[in-house]
């Protein structure tokens, strides 16, 4: 068995609540800490809260010029200032400078990313790939350690792809995705897990800070391999519905044959690929723009090797 | 047969229904556009079903509205408002929408509307009524929930002297109002959109069988009727200081007594309902109710009664 590999102890590490304006359970926790930060204290480091997206929070909507979520991108963040130019990126420029630069040694040692989603995802870790070897052992961690529900793993980067998300302006990071929760909802079950799952994963730091091994182990988790759009009519409006069969079924295998979608004439249309998949993000209310009806994912287990810090 | 319980009611020739009256609701939207389209499952012999989408601009936002709230603006003050430049968006549509669907209250107005609504409250498929005292649409709401049974279809009366509200619907002789639940905004749920057709299609056959001259003799049925709206508890910079209680989410039109829990503070301090009887709440956890400072609505179960009916020209 390889021996641990070591990292530097955490010590700057921050929380964003409204990086999505309308996804509620995140902002009423950081505007929580922002006025009460003791939760987010442990003895060997302190969390910074802030709200990825004010002028979006304002307005209860999910962002006011463009997705923040994606405009972590180098290119965006190197950008010069321009007088049209979406609000949104001017902020990720802000944050990037506040908790980065992405990339750099200056960078934040972590983030914390909170959303909501009206897909039926329970409770969702996401990670954006398995190499990253900080974010996974909490992932373990916190499955072990959080008994009010199972919690899935989500590894969000396709092969190829440039990390775009807030998190990634981090060392390290992780989102945490609950749902389902209508936008511009709260739900007091949804904010309550969110609030244990975020004590859990700082008790994982701690931890961590604190010099315990965390030995290797196997893990299951969803690895994105694609996206599916609704079907469309030629002026782009979407001919179909969510299959009444596929609906609130994320992370439930999806075979070749099995019905996915459902037109307004009662037609049903089905699956097409070649291998089970495991759907995520089904009927995510932000995505008909984006063109996903849900997200393709393939279950892998995988052997993270141990950690320690040095 | 003549019968003194039995009212002479107009037939019903003119029938609209309205989706998209808040551009993020999406079931009613896309029924209309696909009944638009292909409306044979609305179209029944001796009237016209007339889809028609109220709010295009925020449809296509996909937003519940530009301005203002479309389904609060068709008082009489806001239709007899002069257009003039800055006129809300909202307010110029009402206008038009009473120009082609009314005008309200005058003769040429349509005989029904129905008007398309989500919620993300569990209000499954929820009937609203306007009028206490309208014998046609008590006896329409009577058919479809016997229709539907055993599936609950819960009647909501929002017949009061300061909360209700002027409504897209109110411009039409007997307005209906539909709402489905629990949906998020901006999602189209087909469990959900198969509701409402339902709910639609029942609607338009009680029309149909009420014109070829079946009588309906009197009949009752349970409502809720509206009686005050709760707000959330907020501190002086009117912010939200608790939330609605896990005992009350998801539990619309369930018994509420004195001394149940309805909120939460983030301190997992809980606030019981006062009340010197039980209640019956509805809208609870609504999205685009958190502006609106309504947490929930109390209702009281009223028995309503109508009176038998049977079209005059039969």
């Amino acid at each position: 068995m390889a021996a641990s590999c070591r990292l530097k102890p955490l010590s700057s590490v921050a929380v964003s609540g409204g990086t999505h304006g309308n996804e509620m359970s995140g902002i009423y926790l950081a505007k929580h800490w922002l006025r009460d930060p003791m939760e987010l204290r442990r003895g060997s480091f302190a969390v910074t809260p802030f709200l990825g997206n004010p002028r979006a929070i304002e307005k209860c909507e999910r962002y006011v010029g463009q997705d923040l979520n994606r405009t972590f991108t180098t290119e965006l963040l190197s950008s010069t200032e321009a007088e049209d130019e979406p609000y949104e990126v001017g902020r990720a420029r802000e944050i990037n400078q506040t908790y980065g630069p992405k990339g750099s040694a200056q960078a934040f040692d972590f983030m914390f990313d909170l959303h909501n989603t009206t897909a039926n995802m329970g409770a969702c870790l996401i990670v954006d790939s398995e190499e990253s070897l900080l974010p996974m052992h909490m992932c373990h961690y916190i499955q072990t350690h959080y008994k009010w529900s199972p919690c899935r793993i989500y590894l969000y980067k396709l092969p190829g792809e440039e990390t775009y998300s807030i998190d990634s302006v981090a060392k390290a990071g992780l989102a945490l995705e609950l749902g389902p929760q209508p936008q511009r909802v709260v739900r007091a079950d949804l904010f309550a897990q969110m609030r244990a799952l975020m004590a859990c994963a700082l008790d994982f730091i701690e931890l961590f800070n604190k010099g315990t091994v965390f030995p290797a182990f196997e893990i299951e988790a969803y690895k994105i391999t694609g996206r599916m759009d609704y079907p469309r009519y030629p002026n782009g409006e979407i001919s179909a519905m969510v299959h009444p069969k596929l609906q609130d079924k994320d992370f439930l295998p999806l075979h070749p044959g099995d019905p996915v979608f459902q037109t307004f004439s009662g037609e049903e249309i089905v699956y097409k690929g070649d291998t089970t998949i495991y759907p995520a993000f089904i009927n995510e209310a932000a995505y008909y723009e984006k063109k996903v009806a849900f997200a393709k994912m393939e279950k892998h287990t995988f052997s993270i090797p141990g950690l320690q810090r040095e | 047969m003549t019968s003194c319980y039995v009212v002479h009611e107009a037939p019903v020739r003119r029938v609209a229904i309205f989706g998209g009256t808040h551009g993020n609701e999406l079931s009613g939207i896309f029924l209309v556009k696909h009944w638009q389209e292909n409306g044979a499952e609305i179209q029944r012999t001796g009237l016209e079903v007339r889809p028609f989408i109220t709010n295009p601009r925020a449809v296509k936002k996909c937003t519940r509205y530009i301005d203002c709230d479309l389904n609060r603006v068709f008082d009489p003050d806001n239709l007899g408002r002069h257009m003039i430049e800055d006129i809300p968006y909202e307010v110029r549509r009402a206008q038009e929408i009473n120009h082609i669907f009314g005008p309200k209250d005058s003769d040429d107005a349509y005989d029904l509307i129905f008007d398309l609504h989500n919620t993300t409250s569990n209000m499954g498929g929820t009937l609203i009524l306007e009028n206490s005292r309208n014998n046609f649409t008590i006896q329409m709401f009577h058919y479809i929930k016997n229709a539907l049974a055993p599936e609950c279809c819960p009647v909501f009366l929002i017949e009061h002297p300061n909360l209700k509200y002027a409504t897209a619907r109110s411009i039409a002789k007997h307005p209906v109002g539909v709402e489905v639940g629990p949906q998020p905004q901006g999602v189209l749920r087909a469990d959900i959109l198969d509701k409402m057709r339902k709910i639609i299609k029942h609607g338009l056959d009680f029309v149909h069988i009420f014109n070829e001259g079946k009588e309906f003799p009197p009949c009752t049925i349970e409502i809720y009727k509206i009686m005050e709206k709760v707000d959330y508890p907020r501190n002086k910079n009117g912010e939200i200081t608790a939330v609605i209680h896990p005992s009350l989410q998801d539990q619309d039109w369930q018994p509420l007594n004195n001394g149940d829990p309805i909120f939460l503070t983030i301190d997992g301090e809980t606030i019981n309902y006062e009340g010197d009887s039980t209640v019956y709440p509805t809208f609870v956890n609504e999205a685009a109710y958190y502006e609106k400072k309504q947490a929930f609505v109390k209702t009281v179960k009223v028995k309503l009664t109508a009176k038998g009916i049977r079209s005059s020209l039969s």
